[in-house]
C-alpha cells in the first residue's frame, strides 16, 4: 500500500446503512512535549470486529484509554451510535455501553468470578441479592457465548485464559455493545487463543462491535473485518482485512520493509556447552516447579523452550541464571563446559554464573535486566559492574562506562542515542535492546534469553533475533524461552517443550507444527493420535482447576 | 523527560514548603496573641545574628548532618533506619571506652579512636537488626525502632551501675581527661586573634561532618558499594538477577548507617560534654530522619536542612528564654516544618509541576 492510499476514517466502502458504533473525529492528545495522538479519524461500523495495530509507543493505548475514560483528548469528538459524547471517566464509558479487557487483568484475585463479576456493579447496600442476579446472567451469558467459568472459584485458582473471560464477563454484565481487547493472547496457548477467537466470532454475530489491539499480524489476519494501522500516534491506514497482506501491514506499521521471516543457515552443533541432569526445584510453597528435567545444549545451536508461561520456564532460567527464588529446594545436576555448577551455596549466584560465561537476558527486563532509574550508561555494567575494565579500585570507572555505553548504543541502534536518560524513559524495543547488547557483546558460551521480544515493536525484534542468530553461528549456546511459538519455531534449531514443570518433548522446527506444539504445551504427549482441530480446549496452567473439562491428567502423562 | 527543571524540584519545592511552615507557624503565634515578626527576629538574631549564636547554630547542624546521613546511606538501598537514635546513644558508649580508658597523648589521636570506637559501637547496634532484617525478614522499622528503647535501657544500666564513678548521684561517667578534649571552633579563631563564639560548644567535630558529606556522596555515587546499594535500593530481584547478595548489601549498609550515626556522639559526647550523660542524644536520631527527608537523601541537600533545623533548635531556645511565646511551640513549629517538607512534599510538588509543563507547553505553541 502507498502513502497516497492512506485514508482517513474507517474503510470507505463500509456498507452506509449500518450506523457506526464508534466514530473518532480529529482527536488529538499531547503528553508535554510527546504528541501521542494526533488528528486520529475512526470509524468503526457496528457489528465487526476491528483491528488496531500499530508499534510499541505508537499511540494505541493512549487512543482507546481516551476511548476508556482514563485521558481527557485535547481535541476532537467521539460519536457513539452517531451521538457525539463526553467521556469524563470510566463510568461514563461504561454507561456508553463499552467493555474494556486489559492487558493486564483488573481483577481481585482473592475474591470469587461472581464477585469481582459485581463489583462496582451492584445493585445495592446488600451483596446477596446482586450475587444471585449475577448468577442467573452468567449461566445465560456462559450459554450464549461459550463463555464458561465457574462463578465460586477465586480468580487465584483460574488460569490465564479463564481470568481473561472473567473480564469479558464483567463487561458484558454491564451491557457493553463495544468491547475493547489490549494484546488479549499474549498469556494464551494457541488453542486458548482459537477459543477466545471463537467467543468473538459469537459475540460478533450477536452484533457486538469489538476493537482488537495487537501487534500479531496472525491474529488480525485471522479475525478482523477491517484493521487501521497507527504509527507514530498517527493512523496512517484503515484498510479491509481481506484486502491487505501481513507483509503490507508490516511495513505500513514499521515505516519500511521488514523481514518477518528469520534468515539463518542450518546449525553446525558442535560439543556439549550446558548438560542438566534430572534438575528438579520445589518451591518456598513446596510445590514442584521443576520435575526432574534434562537436556543438553551444544555449541552453535539455539534451543528453544516452548509453553504457556507459569509452567516452569521461568524456574528454569532462573535457577541457570543463579537466581532461583527464595526458599527453593534445588537437586540435581548442572554441568557448563563439563564442569559442575554450584546450584546451591555461595556458588550458586548469579555473579559466579556470569563467571562461568552463562550470559541472561532476563524474562523481566523492567524489573530484573534492568535498573530502570539508573541512566543507560549505569545499566550497560550491570551485573558486570565488578568487572575490571569497568572499575579502578573500589570505584567505578565512569569514563570507561560510559564509552562502552555509547559504542553499544551506536551499535545497537538504541533511540534516542542519549546514555544519560533513564533507562524508563526509552521505548521497551530499545531497553531490550541495551540489556541484549550487554548480554550480548561479553561473548558468553551460554545465552540464556527469556521472552527476548515481549513488548518489542517489529522493528527491533528483527534485529534481536538477527544479534541471537549471529551469537549461534560464532559457535555459542542459546537457551530460548518464549511463550510466540512463531519467535519459538523461526529461531530454534531443536524444540522443547514444558508443560508443569516437565519436558513433554523434543521436535524438529522444521517439520513440526504449531498446532503439535500446542497439544504438547497443553499436556498431551500423544500428538499423533488427537487432532490439533478437534482441540484441547481450554488448556490450563493447573490441570486440576477444572477437573470436568478435557485435559491431560497426572496420569496420561508419562 | 522530567516534569521541571532540577532547580525547581530541588530547591524552589523546599522553600515553598519551607515558607507555607512558617506562615502557619506565624498564624499559630498570632493566635496564642504574640507578634509573628518579633518571634522570627528574636529567632534569626539568636541563632545568626551573632558569633555565639552561630556557634549554637554550627553544634546542633553537625549533629543533625551525621544522624541525615545516617538515615540517607540506609534510605539509598531501601532500608529505612529509624534506630539513628539508639545508634548514636550506643556511639556515645564508645566514645566514653575510648577516652576513659585509653591514655591518649594528644586530642587528634584521641579523636581518630574515639571516631573508631563511635562508628563501631554505632555499627554493631545497627548489625542486630540488620541481620534480623537480612536473614529472617523482621522488618527494619519495627526493629530498629524497638532497638532505640533496648539502647536507652542498656546505656541506663551502664551508667548507674558501671561507668558511675563511686560516690556520684548522677547517672554520667566521670569527665573525660583533658587529653581528649577537642578544640573548639572558637579556639581556631582565638589562634588568629579573632574573638568568635566564645563559650559554644561548635567544635572540630563540625569539619568531621563535612568531611563525612564528601565521603557519603563518593561511596554512593562513585564506588561499586555504592551502585550495589542503589541497585539493590531500586530493585531487589534486580539485584539479585545481577549477582548481588542481598544480605550482604542490606547488613553492609546498615553498618555504614549505624556507623554514621554513631559517629554524632564524637560532637556531643567528646565535644561538648566530656562525659556520658544519660540521654545524651536528645532526639537528634530522629530529627535526622526529617534531615533526609528534606534533603532528599543527598550530602549537599542533608547539610542544608542540618542547618535549617540547627537554626530551628537554636532559634528556638533563644525565643523560650526572652518571649512568652511556649518552648513547646518550638516543637510545633518544627513539626510544621517536617510535615511540609516531608509528608506534605507533593502538595506543593504537583501545582509545581503542572505550572511547569503548562508554561513549557504555552512557549512551544
Amino acid at each position: 500500500m502507498s502513502a497516497d492510499k492512506t485514508q482517513q476514517g474507517g474503510p470507505d466502502s463500509a456498507p452506509q446503512s449500518v450506523p457506526s458504533a464508534i466514530q473518532l473525529v480529529g482527536i488529538s492528545k499531547a503528553f508535554g512535549p510527546v504528541q501521542a495522538n494526533k488528528d486520529i479519524n475512526l470509524t468503526v461500523p457496528k457489528g465487526t470486529i476491528h483491528g488496531i495495530i500499530g508499534e510499541n509507543g505508537a499511540g494505541k493505548s493512549t487512543l482507546m484509554s481516551i476511548l476508556y475514560g482514563f485521558y481527557k483528548p485535547d481535541s476532537g469528538e467521539i460519536r457513539i451510535n452517531g451521538t457525539p459524547i463526553q467521556i469524563t471517566d470510566s463510568m461514563a464509558a461504561i454507561r456508553a455501553g463499552i467493555g474494556m479487557v486489559f492487558q493486564h487483568f483488573k481483577l481481585v484475585r482473592n475474591f470469587t468470578v461472581l464477585e469481582n463479576i459485581i463489583l462496582g456493579a451492584e445493585d445495592g447496600p446488600m451483596l446477596r441479592p446482586s450475587l444471585a442476579r449475577a448468577r442467573t446472567r452468567l449461566r445465560e451469558l456462559a450459554e450464549e457465548y461459550e463463555l464458561q467459568v465457574d462463578p465460586d472459584e477465586t480468580i487465584d485458582e483460574l488460569s490465564v485464559g479463564h481470568q481473561q473471560r472473567v473480564e469479558i464477563l464483567k463487561a458484558l454484565y454491564r451491557q457493553a455493545d463495544i468491547l475493547i481487547l489490549d494484546e488479549p493472547t499474549g498469556v494464551l496457548t494457541p488453542a486458548e487463543a482459537d477459543h477466545l477467537f471463537r467467543i468473538l466470532n459469537g459475540l460478533r454475530d450477536e452484533g457486538k462491535t469489538i476493537i482488537l489491539i495487537t501487534h500479531k499480524l496472525r491474529e488480525i489476519m485471522e479475525i478482523t473485518d477491517n484493521v487501521s494501522v497507527m504509527r507514530r500516534g498517527e493512523m496512517v491506514a484503515s484498510v479491509k482485512t481481506a484486502e491487505t497482506t501481513p507483509e503490507e501491514l508490516a511495513e505500513l506499521m514499521v515505516g519500511r520493509k521488514v523481514l518477518l521471516e528469520v534468515d539463518k543457515t542450518p546449525a553446525q552443533p558442535g560439543k556439549p556447552i550446558l548438560e542438566v541432569r534430572e534438575l528438579r526445584m520445589i518451591d518456598a510453597d513446596k510445590v514442584e516447579r521443576i520435575r526432574s528435567v534434562s537436556f543438553d545444549i551444544r555449541a552453535g545451536e539455539v534451543v528453544g523452550i516452548a509453553g504457556v508461561s507459569g509452567n516452569g520456564q521461568t524456574q528454569l532460567l532462573e535457577i541457570l541464571g543463579g537466581f532461583p527464588e527464595k526458599g527453593a529446594k534445588i537437586s540435581g545436576e548442572v554441568l557448563m563446559n563439563g564442569q559442575p555448577l554450584d546450584l546451591t551455596g555461595r556458588k550458586s549466584d548469579a555473579a559466579t554464573r556470569r563467571q562461568r560465561g552463562i550470559g541472561h537476558v532476563p524474562e523481566d527486563r523492567q524489573d530484573e535486566g534492568l535498573i530502570m532509574d539508573f541512566a543507560a550508561w549505569e545499566n550497560v555494567s550491570f551485573g558486570y559492574h565488578n568487572a575490571p575494565e569497568y572499575s579502578k579500585g573500589i570505584f567505578i570507572d565512569r569514563a570507561a562506562i560510559r564509552a562502552d555505553a555509547e559504542g553499544k548504543i551506536q551499535r545497537f541502534d538504541v533511540r534516542p542515542p542519549n546514555p544519560d536518560l533513564a533507562a524508563r524513559n526509552f521505548s521497551g524495543g530499545n531497553q531490550q535492546k541495551i540489556v541484549v547488547a550487554r548480554e550480548v557483546e561479553r561473548n558468553p558460551d551460554l545465552l540464556l534469553i527469556g521472552q527476548p521480544t515481549r513488548g518489542v515493536d517489529i522493528g527491533a525484534i528483527e534485529f534481536i533475533h538477527k544479534r541471537i542468530v549471529e551469537l549461534r553461528d560464532a559457535g555459542k549456546a542459546v537457551l530460548l524461552v518464549s511463550v510466540e511459538l512463531d519467535e519459538i519455531m523461526s529461531l530454534s534449531d531443536r524444540v522443547l517443550v514444558m508443560f508443569d514443570g516437565m519436558i513433554m518433548g523434543e521436535r524438529d522446527p522444521e517439520t513440526t507444527t504449531a498446532g503439535e506444539l500446542g497439544l504438547l504445551m497443553a499436556g498431551v504427549t500423544d500428538t499423533e493420535n488427537t487432532s490439533p482441530a478437534e482441540g484441547i480446549t481450554p488448556a490450563h496452567n493447573h490441570p486440576a482447576d477444572h477437573p470436568d473439562e478435557p485435559t491431560a491428567t497426572p496420569e496420561d502423562r508419562v | 523527560m522530567d516534569k521541571m527543571p532540577k532547580w525547581a524540584d530541588v530547591i524552589l519545592t523546599p522553600l515553598i514548603s519551607l515558607f507555607l511552615a512558617f506562615a502557619i507557624s506565624a498564624l499559630v503565634i498570632l493566635a496564642i496573641g504574640e507578634s509573628p515578626w518579633e518571634a522570627l527576629k528574636t529567632m534569626v538574631t539568636g541563632a545568626m545574628g551573632s558569633s555565639y549564636g552561630w556557634g549554637f547554630t554550627l553544634y546542633y547542624t553537625t549533629n543533625f548532618i551525621f544522624t541525615g546521613l545516617a538515615v540517607s546511606v540506609a534510605y539509598h538501598a531501601s532500608l529505612f533506619n529509624i534506630g539513628g537514635e539508639g545508634q548514636a546513644g550506643l556511639g556515645g558508649l564508645g566514645v566514653a571506652m575510648v577516652c576513659l580508658f585509653i591514655p591518649w597523648p594528644h586530642w587528634t589521636l584521641a579523636l581518630l579512636g574515639a571516631m573508631v570506637g563511635a562508628a563501631a559501637f554505632g555499627a554493631a547496634w545497627a548489625y542486630v537488626p540488620a541481620i534480623l532484617q537480612a536473614k529472617r525478614g523482621s522488618h527494619i522499622v519495627i526493629t530498629t525502632i524497638m532497638f532505640n528503647f533496648i539502647a536507652a535501657a542498656l546505656m541506663n544500666w551502664v551508667l548507674v551501675s558501671w561507668l558511675r564513678p563511686v560516690g556520684s548521684m548522677d547517672p554520667a561517667s566521670a569527665n573525660f581527661p583533658a587529653s581528649t578534649h577537642l578544640p573548639k571552633i572558637s579556639d581556631f579563631f582565638a589562634a588568629f586573634g579573632i574573638e568568635w563564639g566564645q563559650h559554644t560548644p561548635a567544635n572540630v567535630t563540625f569539619l568531621i561532618a563535612l568531611l563525612a558529606c564528601v565521603a557519603v556522596w563518593a561511596l554512593i555515587w562513585r564506588t561499586k558499594l555504592g551502585y550495589e546499594i542503589r541497585a539493590f535500593g531500586r530493585s531487589e530481584s534486580a539485584a539479585r538477577y545481577a549477582g548481588i547478595s542481598p544480605v550482604r548489601i542490606t547488613v553492609i549498609t546498615m553498618l555504614i548507617s549505624g556507623g554514621l550515626a554513631g559517629l554524632m556522639a564524637i560532637n556531643n559526647v567528646m565535644g561538648e560534654a566530656e562525659r556520658l550523660i544519660l540521654n545524651n542524644v536528645e532526639g537528634a536520631g530522629f530529627i535526622g530522619i526529617a534531615v533526609a527527608l528534606m534533603g532528599r537523601n543527598h550530602p549537599v541537600g542533608v547539610l542544608l536542612a542540618a542547618l535549617l533545623f540547627g537554626f530551628l533548635y537554636q532559634g528556638g531556645g533563644e525565643l523560650a528564654l526572652w518571649t512568652s511565646i511556649p518552648r513547646e511551640l518550638i516543637i510545633v513549629i518544627q513539626a510544621l516544618v517536617i510535615l511540609f517538607t516531608g509528608a506534605l512534599d507533593n502538595m506543593v510538588r504537583m501545582p509545581l509541576e503542572r505550572f511547569f509543563t503548562a508554561r513549557r507547553l504555552g512557549k512551544r505553541a
